[in-house]
């Protein structure tokens, strides 16, 4: 094809796009859509995976039967999302197990809040409340972006995934209505996630590589910034609900704005968890590497065992 | 059938479900791939729907356990109940699977009989379970023939994990003072009378999974009258460290 | 050795009455894993009655660069639809 072909199919491409209309795997698309894409989709299923582990962490120890039914649906959700956001990839001609290799070889990212340790149970409803409140308000928009399969997985995302910020703001209430015990615990877990929820909404759009692009091809409807403060304002009076304070001496209403006013983010920090450096990176990714590694000869089982199967059927029929 | 002996047996129901869905939990997210994370978490949630079910009926018949997790978190470890089978660590996806199977089979004729029970609670627990514990059986059997028939690696594994866990299967017919009084009283299940069909169909499976039953086996005791393995203080050290720590609160 | 497990696609029937419809996809060694693991993952709520899975290879999909030879056809025979033909008001019950 030539480059002026390509830039002809490229305009009826974004136009389409413009027009709201989906766009489809076997349609044709340009080559940065698909690698971006195939970027943004396992980032956002390696997050879900590795999200199950700072959770899944308290399985064995949640404090009644009803928690550890709820926070076991809960991981194992995530794990299912894991799996829809995998298999949207797919469709764009790369594998799950390619897609592992770059996430255990530390060439594909991950969402860096699961990097920071779950020490209390607490950490088990700031988790519900804030990491998968600002999850969906960065999820909510994706019901609508350009490439269907990804579109399509969001909704089912989306869907299921109403129950767990609720799921984790009443372990929250609950806490906050207990002891003081229980409630200096909900607001030690506050106190240290509130910061990397806030980055957990990307680095500012002055600093933001992507926003552009991505808002053109409806990866992202809204800036990192408006996000954050979307989240910001939603999330603020949920904190006053449960008498805990946002750690947060900067943050006042803005009346003439209408939003609040919050203080400065240490990116230094951010940049430091997503280099490599967060207090649990290297225990993450050595659990997901030893999982995958240890049931390699789980998944050869079943291969060998399914091809014997096949082929006594095939010498039965004949 | 007086309360105390009813709450025994009850929780020599229930502890077994309880333990292994523990164990089950905590492999969440360390399974071989996603797919069958999804498939053992499902499993582990039945379990625990199971446990809440007959931990709720318990602790009505109980003046000390007023509610679920009373019965389920505030028990010394002499008092579960649980057989020794179900408290054997992930030592490698054979043994999950292998433990599952072994108990899954047991399981399920232990449920199709408890439908049964003249006690109309433990009969409705059973009529529900017994769907759930009929797909169990099918899953872990299915892994069981996959692994025993599948790479050379993998029967290996596989059989050393039957091996490893063959010798606390017998356990799971021993009869205790409150399977006896439960029995005579027609709530309870003949356990001695599920050994034959139990031993048939594993050995039929396994012999189909390329696998062989250990030969002159030895078998352990005693989980039923609370002397458990060494595992099973961390078990429940894990499972009752909230309520432990922090006494008398509501989460 | 390293043969991964293959793609399958699953379709779920939510209620009898319904039909089969696409739910998404998911990896199985073989036939009944697939069903097993669909029903883990599709339909842990409450979602289906009835599943079927293929091999997604055994998908043949037409090619979106003939949609136009394919579909286009289709557009001009208005006259396949009933509002193509013109009735007197009168006329009920067609």
């Amino acid at each position: 094809m030539s480059e002026k072909e390509i830039k002809n199919l490229e305009q009826i491409f974004e136009a389409r796009i413009e027009r709201d209309e989906k766009i489809e795997p076997k349609d044709w698309m340009p080559e940065k859509y698909r690698q971006t894409h195939i970027r943004q989709i396992s980032q956002h299923a390696h997050s879900e995976i590795v999200g199950m582990l700072p959770e899944g962490n308290w399985i064995t120890r949640a404090p009644s039967l009803r928690r550890k039914a709820a926070l076991l649906a809960k991981v194992q959700d995530e794990a299912g999302h894991g799996l829809y956001l995998y298999s949207a990839c797919e469709t764009l001609g790369v594998s799950r197990d390619e897609l592992y290799e770059q996430l255990h070889s530390g060439k594909a990212k991950y969402s860096s809040i699961f990097n920071y340790p779950t020490i209390t149970w607490a950490d088990i409803g700031a988790i519900g409340w804030l990491v998968d409140g600002a999850a969906i308000i960065n999820q909510v928009p994706l019901c609508n972006t350009s490439f269907g399969p990804y579109a399509r997985a969001m909704v089912r995302v989306c869907k299921e995934e109403s129950f767990h910020q609720r799921q984790g703001f009443e372990i929250m209430l609950t806490l906050c209505r207990g002891t003081e015990e229980q409630k200096a615990m909900a607001q030690d877990a506050l106190n240290r996630w509130w910061w990397p929820s806030l980055m957990m909404l990307g680095p500012t759009d002055a600093a933001s590589v992507h926003t552009e692009q991505s808002l053109k091809w409806k990866l992202k409807r809204k800036t990192n910034d408006e996000l954050r403060q979307q989240f910001i304002d939603q999330t603020v009076p949920q904190a006053d609900i449960l008498g805990i304070t946002v750690p947060d001496p900067d943050l006042k209403w803005n009346e003439e704005t209408g939003h609040y006013d919050f203080g400065e983010i240490d990116w230094d920090e951010f940049w430091q968890v997503v280099k490599g450096h967060g207090p649990c990176n290297k225990e993450r990714m050595k659990a997901r590497v030893d999982a995958w590694e240890n049931g390699a000869w789980v998944r050869d089982a079943a291969m060998a065992y399914a091809e014997k199967q096949q082929s006594k059927k095939v010498a039965k029929a004949s | 059938m007086e309360k105390t002996a009813l709450f025994n047996y009850i929780l020599g129901i229930a502890d077994n479900n309880l333990i292994l869905g523990q164990g089950l939990g905590e492999l969440c997210g360390h399974g071989p791939n996603l797919e069958t994370d999804i498939a053992l978490t499902n499993i582990a949630l039945d379990l625990f729907g199971q446990t809440r079910s007959y931990y709720q009926y318990a602790a009505k018949l109980s003046a000390i356990h007023k509610t679920e997790d009373d019965v389920a978190y505030l028990r010394k470890e002499r008092e579960y109940k649980n057989v020794l089978l179900v408290e054997q660590p992930n030592t490698h996806f054979g043994y999950v699977i292998a433990r599952q199977y072994l108990f899954d089979v047991f399981n399920y004729l232990f449920v199709e009989k408890l439908q049964h029970s003249k006690d109309e609670t433990l009969s409705a627990i059973a009529k529900k379970a017994i769907k759930e514990v009929s797909y169990h059986k099918r899953f872990s059997g299915d892994w069981v023939k996959r692994l025993g028939d599948g790479t050379e690696e993998s029967n290996q594994k596989m059989q050393e994990a039957i091996d490893g866990l063959w010798q606390y299967t017998n356990e799971l017919f021993e009869m205790t003072e409150a399977d006896e009084i439960a029995l005579k009283a027609g709530i309870g299940v003949n356990l001695s009378e599920l050994k034959e069909a139990y031993y048939k169909e594993v050995s039929e499976v396994l012999k189909e999974a390329t696998l062989t039953i250990p030969e002159n086996p030895y078998f352990q005791k005693g989980g039923k009258q609370g002397i458990h393995t060494e595992h099973m203080g961390y078990i429940l050290a894990d499972l009752q460290y909230m309520q432990r720590t922090y006494p008398n609160m509501t989460w | 050795m390293k043969k991964n497990w293959p793609l399958w696609e699953v379709f779920v029937r939510s209620k009898n009455g319904l039909e089969h419809r696409h739910f998404g996809s998911l990896h199985a060694a073989d036939a009944e894993m697939a069903l097993e693991n669909a029903r883990d993952v599709y339909t842990r709520r409450n979602e289906g009655v009835s599943i079927w899975v293929v091999e997604s290879k055994y998908i043949t999909a037409s090619n979106p660069a003939d949609n136009g030879e394919l579909f286009e056809p289709a557009k001009d025979k208005v006259y396949r639809h009933p509002t193509f033909y013109n009735l007197p008001d009168e006329v009920k019950h067609m």
